[in-house]
């Protein structure tokens, strides 16, 4: 059943979906008030799709901090994509122009919902779930950009808490062994310890090096 | 051009180039044997930095708030052994009703 993967994908991602249409309207809403026209925050949905550097970008024009530090920080905020988009790309299938397409469809959730327990990555879940959180974001940017704040604000539900939440769930599926729970130890703390002196971003590309913990002599 | 379209045409592209590096330079190749088990480990350690940073992150700082009571209810949840749905659904309402009541 090849259809069914997919599904999979759409469905077990379908609660953090309502989560990021609701973060999707805030960023509509956001990204207006700081002077950014309704065209620009729409095409940033579409084409960025990564919530946490959007909201940057959005709060740094709105402090008027310039359009260079706004590019710098959301950039470094996206740069965990590298070592994500390397993770998932065995299982990518096709011409260059189809992995093109199917890798903008990579957020953290996708990608989180897509490894399975084994410790392999399933190309149709995390398209499944990509196809989910995509129209949810930019649907809600729309709405958000177009109609204002009708939702209120998302972190009164509390919906702010369902990211972690979510990672939290899926990384202990993934802690099989000692050597994956030293490195999720070790990212965790990497993380904690540069969280208060680095830019947003930072910390998590610098917990990414943990996993050198899985060198072998080649 | 505006200071916004040119932040949101540079972050979009470059986004789109750090999504599609794997899959396009490596996709469909196994990885070299040495570096499977560095790859396979990068899971572990970026999503406990998204655990952390989401949990506690703020404007370079670390901030406790109502989150954590909410990541309190996800361990809970994951504890008990209850499906995704429940795990979010516990952690978003643990952290509403901390708000509403603060």
């Amino acid at each position: 059943m090849t259809q069914s993967r997919y599904r999979d994908g759409a469905k077990k991602i379908a609660p953090i979906g309502i989560a990021a249409f609701a973060f999707g309207v805030s960023f509509g809403v956001l990204a207006k008030a700081s002077g950014i026209a309704s065209a620009e925050a729409i095409v940033m949905s579409a084409t960025t799709f990564a919530g946490s550097a959007q909201f940057a970008v959005a709060s740094i024009l709105g402090a008027a901090g310039g359009v260079v530090s706004a590019i710098v920080a959301a950039t470094l905020l996206n740069a965990r994509y590298a070592p994500i988009s390397v993770s998932v790309a065995p299982v990518f299938v096709g011409g260059p122009i189809r992995r093109l397409l199917e890798s903008q469809l990579i957020v953290d959730e996708s990608w989180a919902m897509s490894r399975r327990e084994d410790g392999r990555y399933d190309r149709k879940l995390l398209v499944g779930a990509g196809l989910v959180l995509y129209p949810s974001w930019v649907g809600g940017t729309v709405i958000g950009a177009l109609a204002g704040d009708a939702l209120g604000d998302p972190a009164a539900l509390g919906l702010d808490a369902a990211f972690p939440a979510l990672f939290l769930a899926i990384l202990v599926t993934q802690v099989h062994d000692r050597q994956a729970l030293a490195a999720a130890v070790l990212g965790g703390l990497i993380a904690l310890v540069l969280l208060p002196f680095t830019p947003a971003g930072v910390p998590i590309v610098a917990a990414a090096a943990a996993c050198l913990l899985g060198w072998r002599r080649p | 051009m505006s200071e916004a379209w040119v932040a949101v045409l540079v972050v979009g592209a470059a986004t789109i180039v750090l999504k599609s590096v794997g899959p396009v330079l490596l996709g469909g190749k196994p990885l070299p044997g040495h570096l499977t088990g560095i790859v396979g480990l990068l899971a572990p350690a970026l999503l406990a930095a998204l655990v952390v940073t989401q949990s506690v992150g703020g404007d370079e700082e670390i901030v406790l708030d109502a989150r954590l009571v909410g990541v309190g209810a996800a361990v809970v949840a994951i504890l008990l052994r209850a499906p995704l749905l429940v795990v979010v659904v516990a952690a978003a309402a643990a952290t509403a009703l901390v708000r509403l009541v603060a």
